[in-house]
């Protein structure tokens, strides 16, 4: 099959589903003629002009805000935040607008929104370009929270999105973009909510989000050579949870390592690792680990922001660790 | 001016149903029917009546924490409204929202809001959707003086003046943000004189006066209808009680609030009505009569209304 980076397969994905819809538009700073600060939405609007490829000026609040409004009266945006770490200037469209409109309106509005954020560390960008904030988002009842980790089901899930009716978070980690995969050329859709097992094992159920399943199938593959065996499951959406894949694959394996950048104290694990607890305490030969980044902002310096990050020897570590428990 | 009898009267009816209707929620809020926060708008019903006036079944609005006013004035249903404000399952939110937060997406009413300044980007984006579809709609977003010292103004007003997006930015300006005057919250008399920011027209409009406010938000909204871009209309009112019910007001001088009230909207319209011929002697009596059984209805209807059941509270976070 073809291979595309997952910066092709999202292109791809936007231009489909603008070729489709009429009512899908692209906005956000610098998404025209530059193609986005990652060139995500590069040749886009040469192809669909500029009122479907709209750049905005600056402005995070008005331009998450005016997607909400323009989703809440029929259209279909897609926009763009040039990091993750700006959704703190928009917050209050996120999570009081977009997120709580149709309930608070008793079910009577939709808000089919796409809100695509890249995030992640690795480029010494500093502690405001390099976070991975996506548990602040998963907690907000309304909001849908995707995080693929390969350019297959960036592309499927993306175009999922845009058909979904409710505001969607869609985060993608920028070392990412460049990291080649099989993906199909015609249009297709994963569902949200489906995790994925990348690779089938029986000692260990890895659970790893977004730049770390890489990293975990790359522990995975060192393993084998010691004998061990490592399931590796991406959740790939994140609200809702699969919980079901999770806890299929710890009735196999007995053990579960959790391992996402977002830093430790209430990060994403925290809620998978208390739903397995909940939902599959009788399985669990050992306790749960969780491999993530320290409590602190990311730091600049090369080293520092490496030992930031986690590797997959403190992955591998970790499961061998849990092993002999 | 030649506005047609039957607009005119729309307008007296429109303005004494928020009157009556907001001092109804007064005294059920009092006796503890009603619950939360609830922000009347009496005094300031010539605003939003005068600029809805101009306003069609499909254009758009975004509302505020005072909303009661825009809602009624955009075609909401009182029942609807009182049931909702009672938390009942036949309110318009199901009993889910609120006052702060009571919608009517088909009526274009795009939400009351709890969030200071959340509804301009919103309006903004209703204006946008417009624009894209190529219809002749428009957007007006309600606000108050002190919301407009938020960002969420600024970037706004400069998004829509960009785009040129049928936006009406409709500043009710009551003078306070709950205790702060406007005086000591900006350095400028006047909203308005912000337009210049942003290269879009400033109006300042007596809002106390209906058919001045009918005839400024006229010129804003066909503006916007034909392309040419967005407006920011203020105007100058004044809220009788305070920011909400419960507030002792000790901010504001007992003098004021007479002064004030001697511009009081509605004996003023009903007084030029009167000259104009157009109410008979009795008629307001007559209309306020019938509003006032309409309202007893809203009441009946709240009251008799069912609470929403407990498995609901778990519907409507996600459309499916």
């Amino acid at each position: 099959m073809r291979k595309l980076t997952m910066l092709k397969a999202i292109n791809e994905a936007l231009r489909q589903e603008m070729r489709r819809d009429p009512k899908v538009y692209v906005t956000g700073e610098d998404v025209g003629i530059f193609g986005g600060c990652f060139g995500v939405t590069a040749g886009l609007i040469e192809e669909f002009g500029p009122d479907r490829v709209r750049d905005t000026p600056i402005t995070e609040s008005a331009i998450v805000g005016s997607s909400v409004g323009a989703a809440a009266t029929g259209l279909r945006p897609v926009a763009e935040l040039m990091f993750i770490d700006f959704i703190g200037v928009a917050m209050d469209q996120i999570f009081n607008q977009a997120a709580k409109m149709r309930y608070m309106f008793g079910g009577k509005a939709k808000v089919p929104l796409v809100l695509r954020m890249p995030c992640g560390a690795g480029g010494s960008a500093a502690a405001q370009h390099s976070q991975c904030l996506e548990a602040w988002l998963m907690h907000v009842p309304g909001l849908k929270v995707v995080a693929p980790s390969m350019p297959y089901d960036a592309k499927g899930l993306l175009i999922s999105s845009i058909r979904d009716d409710n505001p969607v978070i869609f985060i993608e980690h920028k070392f990412l973009y460049g990291v080649e995969g099989e993906v199909p050329e015609e249009s297709y859709t994963i569902p949200l909510g489906k995790a994925d097992v990348k690779k089938e094992g029986k000692d260990v159920t890895i659970i790893a989000t977004m730049a770390m399943v890489h990293r975990a199938l790359e522990a995975a593959a060192d393993m084998e050579k010691d004998g061990i065996s490592a399931e590796v499951v991406d959740p790939r959406t994140l609200q809702p949870l699969d919980n079901e894949t999770i806890v299929n694959s710890i009735k196999k394996t007995h053990r579960a390592v959790i391992v996402h950048e977002a830093v430790k104290f209430a990060g994403p694990g925290a809620e998978i690792a208390a739903m397995i607890a909940e939902e599959a305490f009788d399985y669990l030969d050992a306790p749960i680990k969780r491999v993530t980044a320290p409590f602190t902002p990311v730091p600049f310096s090369p080293p520092l922001e490496k030992e930031f990050i986690p590797s997959k020897e403190k992955i591998a570590s970790a499961v061998k660790a849990l092993l002999q428990e | 001016m030649a506005i047609e009898k039957e607009k005119l009267l729309w307008m007296f009816r429109n303005m004494v149903t928020i009157r009556l209707f907001e001092e109804r929620v007064a005294e059920y809020f009092a006796a503890g029917k009603i619950y939360g926060f609830v922000h009347l708008y009496v005094g300031e019903e010539a605003t939003a009546t005068g600029v809805c006036a101009n306003l069609r079944k499909d254009d758009y609005i975004t509302s505020t924490h005072r909303g009661h006013g825009h809602l009624i004035s955009k075609g909401g249903d009182l029942k609807l409204m009182m049931a909702e404000l009672f938390g009942r399952k036949t309110g318009y939110c199901k009993g889910k929202g609120g006052s702060m937060h009571i919608a009517d997406v088909e009526l274009g009413i795009l939400g009351a809001n709890g969030i200071v300044g959340g509804g301009f980007p919103i309006a903004t984006g209703a204006g946008l959707t417009a624009k894209y579809n190529g219809t002749d709609q428009v957007a007006v977003c309600f606000f108050g003086d002190g919301a407009s010292n938020q960002g969420t103004f600024h970037e706004a007003l400069n998004l829509a003046s960009i785009w040129k997006l049928p936006v009406v930015f409709v500043n009710e300006n009551n003078m306070y943000g709950i205790s702060m005057s406007q005086k000591k919250s900006m350095n400028v008399p006047d909203v308005a004189a912000r337009a210049a920011a942003y290269n879009v027209p400033g109006v300042v409009v007596d809002g106390n006066d209906v058919l001045a406010v009918y005839e400024a938000a006229g010129e804003a909204i066909k503006r916007a209808r034909s392309g040419e871009g967005p407006t920011l209309l203020e105007c100058k009112t004044y809220r009788y009680r305070g920011h909400f019910e419960g507030d002792p007001t000790v901010y504001r001088p007992k003098e004021e609030v007479e002064e004030w009230k001697k511009k009081d909207p509605i004996p003023r319209f009903e007084n030029e009505l009167a000259k104009m011929g157009i109410l008979a002697p009795d008629q307001a009596q007559t209309i306020k009569a019938e509003i006032s059984k309409l309202i007893d209805e809203a009441v009946k209807f709240a009251e008799e209304s069912p609470w929403p059941s407990l498995e609901e509270i778990t519907e409507d976070v996600y459309a499916v």
